[in-house]
């Protein structure tokens, strides 16, 4: 495996240069075992396809999603302020990650406080290279197979981003397959709003579980995420209904870098 | 003469008694904060005829949604009716409007086929509503009240329906009889099948059943005004309001608190000494504990609220048995801010009773909320009822710290080490490596 090239806002600016994006790793991008498997992923994209990007690397801080969603609007907002000192410092103009609630954080809230970034999804920066033919796809061990792909609250519904996605998996040459919920209709996988970092309360069952269900209807065998949080609660999820030997649960990223072996 | 008289107050009196209650109501929605929803009216004007005029997303359910679609034109159109009874009413006329000549037998036979479909549809809506076992209508909030309103309205339809068909049926066979009264002809696609019933009457007992149907028609009318002010009924007027004044941004964006950003700002500037400054932008209350702390935005969603249920049964928390509604949510919000506009209107501003919404919300549907959006978008009058759990939770969180204990963990965390989980600042790039 080639080395990763993960260049921070502070070496380029030492440099005298300046990326052209940001990629925004976020928490679960930069801690979780699981997550950052995806970071790294989408990292060798973006060095293939020659993206002039930096991260904000040990300056980077929680946006302050879960603060805001749970009531604390104080944490949240001097989450929010520190961080946009901080990229409004290096100048950023754009801003691409993994995580939808950064995402949605980044694009929709932090403009009101003095952060005005053009922010993407990386699905969207994604289909912009593959556009551009600054990135190529190609099936891989992908080609044939039955992938359906799980719509994050935050992506879909709260951003209206459902296309993206969608067409870089048709690029891997699998057949796309839609869950009965699927798009503004998409059931939430049950991490939403902070419910990652608590017990549920009480019910009948698990909001995953019930989500995880509707993805074994279809008969996948692969459940694209293109979210850290939906991808832990799916993954725990299949393993939940055993069956985790047929089904597997992988962020897009994973799947591109996957199909060409990176 | 003295039946026009008669007329004449029935209609200021329910017209009066009307405005009073509507005005009881805006003055309640009043009791909300101020937002500002004023910018971009043709957006507004857009989204109000897609959604409320042209029920866009009622369709979502086709065949529940087609069917409330002939009710609604069935009712507007028929209304149309109204203005020729009021007429009538006023001047002692009959059937004024039929200088219109051909048109006016077309449109009176059109009504009535309105009228057969508006039954139609009604009859099937108990059904559903009573017979079928449709989860979304036999939820604990529906009993009592709510469900007895639904079928009320219902049946109140139905029988309206039939007054109208009734009246056509007696009236045309007065024509026919040359009664000195009744000289109007109109077509009776509908109400001919009613002469089988009461063809074989006398003129006087037909007259009573033409009269009687009509001052049916026009009384039950008023009522119904007065009835939706305590009904969720009340959406056939704030609807429009309702989705006009829509938030119209990304459904992620949660409102900022303004109120926090001066205090943050406050603490984050070394030059500002935070003890000496004393202003009064600081509000009495973080987050909302009561309905005078939200907005009025959304208390008229909680008057708006059909009941229809959409949202609850979309909601991931609500279908995996936790307590939460969000239809629940808004019938509490309307039930309280009536509570505390009759409090206020007797005992005056200062009105406390010492209760407050969180005693018919609970913590445990506060925090059963994933903020998934789901209910927003399943709203067919664009009701956002994660907003109000939000701003609830910011209470609870801001004044009373009373985030479950996993959470009290994360906002350590983040605030010491910038991640929910407890890893340090320093090792954030340590992936790269690994
Ligand atoms: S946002 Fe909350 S209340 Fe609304 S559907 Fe999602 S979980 Fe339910
Ligand atoms: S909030 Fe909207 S979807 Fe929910 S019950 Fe009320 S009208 Fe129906």
């Amino acid at each position: 495996m080639s080395q990763l090239i993960v260049p921070t806002m502070a070496e380029l600016m030492a440099k005298g240069e300046k990326a052209d994006v940001l990629f925004w790793v976020g928490c679960a991008g930069s801690f979780d075992d699981r997550a950052k498997k995806i970071t790294k992923a989408f990292v060798k994209l973006l060095n293939k396809a020659n993206v002039k990007f930096a991260v904000l690397g040990t300056e980077e801080s929680c946006s302050g999603d879960p603060a805001r969603r749970s009531g604390n609007e104080f944490l949240f907002q001097m989450q929010a302020m520190s961080n946009i000192e901080v990229m409004n410092a290096y100048e950023v103009q754009k801003v691409v990650t993994a995580c939808p609630h950064c995402f949605n954080t980044l694009k929709n809230e932090y403009p009101e406080l003095g952060g005005k970034y053009e922010v993407v999804h990386h699905t969207q920066l994604l289909k912009e290279l593959l556009d551009d033919g600054k990135l190529t796809i190609e099936g891989g061990s992908f080609s044939g197979k039955k992938i359906t792909f799980h719509d994050p609250c935050y992506l879909g519904r709260a951003n209206d981003v459902y296309e993206a996605p969608r067409e870089l998996i048709q690029k891997l040459d699998a057949e796309l397959v839609e869950m009965k919920r699927c798009k503004a209709k998409g059931l939430c996988c049950g991490a939403g709003g902070a419910q990652m970092f608590k017990e549920p309360e009480k019910g009948n069952k698990d909001i995953n579980i019930e989500r995880t269900e509707d993805a074994l209807e279809v008969k996948p065998n692969f459940i694209a995420t293109g979210c850290p949080f939906c991808n832990t609660m799916m993954t725990d999820g299949v393993k939940n209904k055993e069956k985790e030997e047929d089904i597997q649960v992988l962020d897009i990223a994973e799947m591109i870098a996957q199909a060409q072996n990176l | 003469m003295i039946q026009q008289i008669v007329f004449l107050v029935l209609l200021i009196g329910f017209s009066a008694l009307f405005t009073v209650n509507i005005r009881q109501i805006k003055k309640n929605i009043n009791l909300g904060k101020d937002v500002d929803r004023s910018s971009n009216s043709k957006a507004r004007w857009k989204e109000m005829i897609r959604v409320a005029l042209g029920q866009s997303k009622m369709v979502h359910r086709p065949i529940a949604g087609f069917l409330h679609i002939l009710i609604y034109v069935g009712f507007v159109i028929i209304n149309i009716e109204v203005i020729e009874i009021i007429i009538d009413g006023v001047f002692g006329t009959h059937r004024v409007l039929s200088f219109l000549g051909p048109v006016y037998g077309f449109l009176i036979g059109s009504f009535e086929i309105l009228a057969a479909l508006v039954l139609i549809s009604c009859v099937f809506f108990l059904t559903r509503r009573n017979i079928m076992r449709i989860p979304r209508f036999w939820s604990k909030e529906m009993k009592g009240w709510p469900k007895t309103d639904a079928n009320l309205i219902l049946l109140f339809e139905i029988v309206l329906m039939f007054a109208f068909l009734l009246m056509n049926a007696s009236d045309s066979l007065l024509v026919a009889m040359n009664s000195s009264y009744y000289t109007v002809e109109f077509s009776t696609p509908i109400s001919q099948y009613f002469i089988p019933l009461i063809g074989h009457l006398s003129e006087v007992n037909l007259i009573l059943i033409e009269r009687a149907s009509w001052w049916f028609h026009i009384i039950g009318i008023l009522a119904f005004l007065n009835y939706l002010v305590v009904s969720k009924h009340l959406h056939i007027i704030l609807a429009f309001p309702n989705t006009y004044y829509s938030n119209l941004e990304s459904k992620g964006k949660f409102a900022n608190m303004d109120s926090v950003t001066n205090e943050v700002k406050k603490m984050l500037d070394p030059n500002i000494d935070p003890f000496a400054i004393t202003d009064d932008t600081t509000p009495e209350r973080f987050g909302a504990k009561d309905v005078k702390d939200l907005s009025w935005i959304q208390l008229m969603n909680a008057y708006s609220c059909t009941e229809c249920g959409r949202c609850t049964s979309e909601c991931p928390a609500n279908q995996t048995g936790k307590i939460l509604s969000p239809r629940k949510v808004m019938m509490d919000v309307r039930d309280r801010v009536e509570v505390v506009g009759k409090g206020i209107k007797k005992e005056g501003e200062g009105f406390d009773d010492g209760k407050s919404l969180l005693d018919s919300i609970s913590i445990e549907e506060l925090w059963a909320c994933t903020s998934c959006n789901a209910c927003t978008e399943a709203c067919p009058i664009n009701i956002d009822p994660l907003s109000i759990i939000v701003d609830l939770r910011r209470y609870l969180v801001m004044e009373e710290s009373a985030a479950p204990m996993e959470l009290n963990n994360i906002f350590n965390n983040i605030e010491n080490n910038g991640a929910p989980w407890q890893f340090s600042m320093s090792d954030r790039l340590n992936w790269k490596d690994e």
